[in-house]
């Protein structure tokens, strides 16, 4: 298939599309209301299920209805409409009931604006609802990465039986570049040995997030860290970008790592040793591979356009390997490759000036 | 031919936005990497909107863009907001027809086209933002006029009958733009 010019938004409703997703549901919110209206103007004439909701929880809720049947569902919104949804997510985590959830963030806190940001990923990978859960993130650079893990999203949401949320921002969201819809490379997993699909003939089912009895709770909970730790082994990924000899290694997700890389290759050019490391997923986080960055790393500079949310994960993940710099702007401040650049050749004169002092 | 960057301004309803889309699409047509990011939010006609746009021969890392090779400044208000987000060495093309700032830096290229009453000559109803795009086309050689050309009449054939009817329009209009840099590049 020959490559497409296509926005960010609307290239996750076709890869939905082409994933078997059946039902959206979603209310209209900038910067990824072009995901609904897209949706709009085909899921119907294709047989399946638009629904404009009255709200994101109505929304959310729709999904967990078409989730507990085992079909695809899907529901889209923006970081003040992602913060209604927790109560829900927190359920389907509870209850098992997958779903494909796309954040397209804007800043905040509160309603905030409709410039791009990435302020919502605690929102996304810790999440606002109760109790103790993982919503899987998955968060992509560019329009094609953002099709093929739309497609990876609706698969492992039915294997794990788990929310899966695509984090994308308001760059991705309104920009546009080539890209190519292959088909969608998964073979799902049955669902019929848990689906709600009417008990006639068998024994009757439930799917609830209520579970009383005494030890059920934490019963139910440690088998679903099993889970997540299943998760983190099979589906950790990561991009690393020039790191091989990387004396400065910026982390970076989302738009942010491929500006980043602007940024690298522009440092390369001049003779600092600058490389990039990208979570692909960022829960599960791609610990392990970070911190086999880091010691071989003097310095790690993590770029955010929030002020320093993923970079708590980075610091676990790095461990005291190396020094942790942290460079970030918020609500619509954009990191330009010129702004990231600035910053590496401040930070990299720390890195020399210890190298030249035999400090290590 | 290299890398390309342009910021392409104007106020809404001018067609800033989808001169931008034509440019990459024309992009992947010659089979080019490119990134279009337009300034979105709550815009309106006549309000102020800009796209960023970059063509290369490898991967685009970023699609926001710090300073760009080249600025087209559909009017006067494009002109001062974008004038210092120009490259040296770059150009900017001004439709002196909306605008009439002067211009305040000497390592840049200045190219003053009276777009509006160019293209009101030559058709009617006239489009200043493929003529423009056709004289960025003509002054870079980033990609081919034919290119441009295959985009709009492909582009035609998706399009309601009455916006379709206006492709010969268009057509006109980037060819003229182009003639106006060729031109003038042979008198000099």
């Amino acid at each position: 298939m020959a490559k497409v010019l296509v926005k960010g938004n609307e290239a996750i409703a076709q890869a939905a599309i082409n994933a078997g997703c059946m039902c959206y549901f979603g209310y209209p919110i900038t910067p990824q209301s072009e995901i609904g209206e897209y949706m709009g103007a085909h899921l119907p004439e294709m047989g399946r299920t638009f629904i404009t909701a009255e709200s994101e929880l109505a929304s959310i809720n729709m999904v967990i209805g078409a989730g507990t049947t085992g079909t695809k569902a899907m529901t889209s919104s923006s970081s003040c409409g992602i913060a209604l949804m927790q109560e829900a997510i927190s359920a389907m985590c509870c209850a098992e009931v997958p779903g494909v959830i796309v954040s397209v963030m804007r800043g905040g806190p509160g309603l905030g604006n409709i410039a791009p940001a990435q302020n919502d990923y605690f929102q996304a990978v810790k999440g606002g609802g109760n109790g103790d859960y993982k919503t899987i993130v998955l968060s992509p650079s560019t329009v094609q990465e953002a099709i093929d893990l739309t497609y990876r999203a609706f698969h492992i949401a039915i294997k794990y039986r788990n929310p899966v949320m695509l984090l994308a921002d308001g760059i991705l969201g309104q920009m546009m570049e080539p890209a190519e819809f292959g088909e969608y490379p998964f073979d799902d997993p049955d669902t019929s040995s848990w689906a709600l699909n009417g008990a006639d003939n068998r024994p009757a089912r439930n799917i609830v997030s209520l579970h009383m009895p005494e030890g059920a709770m934490e019963q139910l909970t440690d088998r679903l860290f099993e889970k997540y730790e299943q998760i983190a082994k099979e589906e950790t990924t990561s991009e690393s970008f020039m790191i091989d000899d990387a004396k400065l290694v910026l982390t970076a997700f989302g738009s942010v790592g491929r500006i980043a890389k602007a940024a690298a290759i522009k440092a390369r050019e001049n003779g600092m040793k600058v490389g990039v490391f990208r979570p692909v997923t960022l829960f599960p986080f791609p610990d392990k591979d970070l911190h086999e960055v880091a010691k071989k790393a003097d310095m790690i500079l993590d770029l955010e356009m929030n002020k320093g949310q993923m970079l708590l994960d980075v610091r676990s993940a790095v461990f005291g390997a190396c020094p942790v710099e942290f460079f970030g702007r918020t609500a619509g401040g954009l990191l330009t490759p010129d702004l990231i650049y600035q910053k590496i050749e401040e930070v990299y004169k720390k890195i020399e000036t210890k190298t030249k002092a035999g400090v290590v | 031919m290299g890398d390309m960057s342009v910021i392409i301004s104007g106020f809404g309803g001018q067609g800033a936005l989808f001169a931008g889309i034509l440019l990459c699409h024309a992009a992947v047509v010659e089979g080019k990497h490119t990134t279009w990011f337009p300034a979105y939010g709550a815009e309106m006609r006549g309000g102020a909107v800009h796209c960023a746009v970059n063509i290369s021969d490898s991967e685009v890392p970023s699609p926001i863009i710090d300073k760009a090779d080249a600025v087209i400044a559909l009017n006067d208000l494009s002109q001062i907001k974008f004038e210092n987000k120009v490259k040296p060495g770059g150009f900017m093309i001004i439709n002196s027809s909306l605008s009439h700032v002067e211009t305040t830096r000497d390592d840049i290229e200045y190219i003053k086209i009276p777009l509006n009453e160019l293209a009101l000559k030559l058709t009617q109803p006239a489009f200043v933002n493929v003529m423009a795009l056709g004289a960025f086309i003509e002054k870079t050689g980033i990609l081919k006029l034919e290119s441009i050309k295959t985009v709009m009449k492909e582009m035609a054939k998706t399009v309601s009958a009455k916006k379709a009817a206006l492709l010969p329009n268009n057509l006109e209009c980037v060819e003229y733009g182009a003639k106006i840099i060729k031109d003038c590049l042979m008198v000099r």
